[in-house]
């Protein structure tokens, strides 16, 4: 019944000495959740990422396809106005001009871009521009959304508020969505279920969930349960981590 | 506001300094004629319409060559670019081109083209295209890794990718590109109309030097001066109003 499922996937680059970076790998996703993962660095997160988008194929198992994905570095095209960036996948696919525009002005009422419909990325914020790449992956319906640290380029402040802005969004589309981050409040705050990745080659170690109200925002941060979860994800991440770093 | 006074009061200066030196003998006419001279004479020629037919006939010639060169600068370009093997091969090439003085091929062209129009269009095009190659090249070098991604991730192929997304980020490199191209095209084009031709503005200057007809030389190098300053500028303002809407507001 799982809407979204990778069965045994590894990643293992070739060499003279070749690299296992990832798996096996088994997950499964109900449709309209939001799962998290975290990870140690060179866990091998960028090589899930790359595997569940397509651009890398795995060594071995299975990763379904229509899966739309938002980068952590600006993707917005420069040449085109926020109307036509968002546009740009539906035309891509040959959708008639009148749907692309129902479709493009929905999305942007909703992303709050109504005002800068017409304006090019280079006056926007970085928020807004990650808001237009969001919406440029939204408008495919995509039966996955994969979320790559979406809002590490960002301030503080910012990414609290895109992470409500994002919780908004996935309440009131029902999409489904992966988010790979280093940060661990982020995956806490956002997620259903938490996936702890370990060192190379990444496997999950546990998926914890979360148990938040479908509901929630970003002022559970305060609330106890979100530092006894936070806190049991640093348990697990800490050994991984360190031995990532080679102590241990 | 201030940059743009002075450079006025220079050119003004040294305009009405060569004016003056002219006037008072210091240069003889025979060498230099007065500004206000060249001037005079170029309304005279515009209005007589003696040369409509050689300026028309270097406008097209320097227009097909602009046309030709940047189509097949930004195909030999988007190609080379996803071809790294190719690239590498005529990398020494692209280095030495411009050491090579085209004229030098000017003979040849004759022989294999005839007397037409077609051996000035081609050192016109042989000048300016590899400006738009490597321009193109330089832009599509640039596009980030993300916006490669992003196009993977929507499924473009070669074609497409060099399309929707290499060749609209490099549009500014291109453009680059486009602007020595113009530049070129002009300077192969009337060269090539000095040495063998039998029309054009380059084969009238060079017909009035032998002639001794400073007043039609110099009108006419005027206009070219002229001619190239106001394309450029143009292009210049053109370019700006396009990378406005790039660039931080």
């Amino acid at each position: 019944m799982s809407h979204v499922a990778l069965r045994g996937v590894t990643r293992v680059y070739p060499g003279k000495t070749p690299v296992h970076a990832l798996g096996p790998l088994d997950l499964e996703l109900a449709q309209g959740e939001f799962f998290a993962v975290v990870g140690p660095s060179g866990c091998g997160k960028s090589t899930l990422l790359d595997v569940m988008a397509g651009l890398a194929s795995p060594s071995s198992g299975e990763v379904p396809d229509g899966i739309g994905v938002v980068f952590q570095e600006d993707a917005s095209f420069p040449w085109l106005t926020v109307h036509d960036n968002i546009a740009f996948g539906l035309r891509r696919r040959g959708a008639a001009e009148a749907e692309v525009a129902a479709q493009v002005g929905y999305a942007i009422e909703f992303m709050g871009l109504k005002e800068f419909a017409h304006a090019y990325p280079a006056q926007l914020s970085g928020g807004m521009r990650q808001r237009v790449c969001i919406a440029r992956t939204l408008v495919l319906k995509p039966r996955l959304i994969l979320l790559d640290e979406p809002f590490g380029a960002l301030d503080q402040q910012t990414r609290l508020l895109m992470g409500d802005e994002l919780l908004r969004l996935w309440r009131e589309t029902g999409a489904t969505i992966l988010l790979i981050t280093h940060s661990l409040d982020e995956a806490a705050m956002l997620a259903d279920r938490v996936g702890v990745m370990s060192a190379r080659p990444g496997r999950f170690l546990e998926l914890i969930a979360t148990g938040w109200p479908r509901s929630r925002d970003s002022t559970i941060v305060a609330s106890e349960s979100f530092g006894r979860l936070t806190s049991r994800i640093w348990t697990l991440l800490r050994g991984e981590s360190l031995r990532a770093m080679g102590h241990g | 506001m201030k940059v743009s006074l002075v450079r006025w009061m220079v050119i003004v200066g040294a305009v009405g300094l060569l004016e003056i030196l002219c006037r008072l003998g210091v240069i003889p006419n025979f060498t230099v004629i007065p500004p206000s001279a060249m001037a005079q004479s170029l309304w005279k020629i515009l209005a007589s319409g003696k040369f409509s037919h050689d300026i028309a006939a270097t406008l097209v010639n320097v227009g097909i060559a602009i046309v030709s060169a940047m189509i097949a600068g930004v195909a030999l370009g988007t190609a080379l670019q996803g071809w790294p093997a190719a690239r590498r091969t005529l990398d020494p090439l692209f280095a030495t081109y411009y050491a090579v003085p085209m004229y030098a091929f000017y003979p040849l062209l004759i022989v294999i083209f005839g007397l037409g129009d077609f051996p000035q269009v081609a050192i016109g095009f042989l000048l300016a295209v590899m400006a738009v190659i490597i321009n193109t090249l330089n832009g599509l070098d640039r596009v980030p890794a993300v916006l490669l991604k992003t196009a993977r991730v929507h499924g473009l192929g070669f074609i497409q990718e060099a399309f929707h997304i290499r060749l609209p980020y490099a549009a500014p490199y291109v453009f680059t590109g486009f602007k020595l191209a113009v530049a070129y095209s002009f300077i192969g084009v009337i060269g090539a109309e000095f040495i063998t031709s039998s029309r054009g503005i380059g084969y009238e200057i060079s017909f009035a030097y032998n002639n001794f007809d400073n007043p039609v030389m110099y009108a006419m190098i005027l206009f070219i001066l002229l001619l190239v300053i106001t394309v450029n500028m143009s292009l210049h303002a053109w370019e700006k109003r396009l990378l406005s809407r790039r660039r931080r507001a």
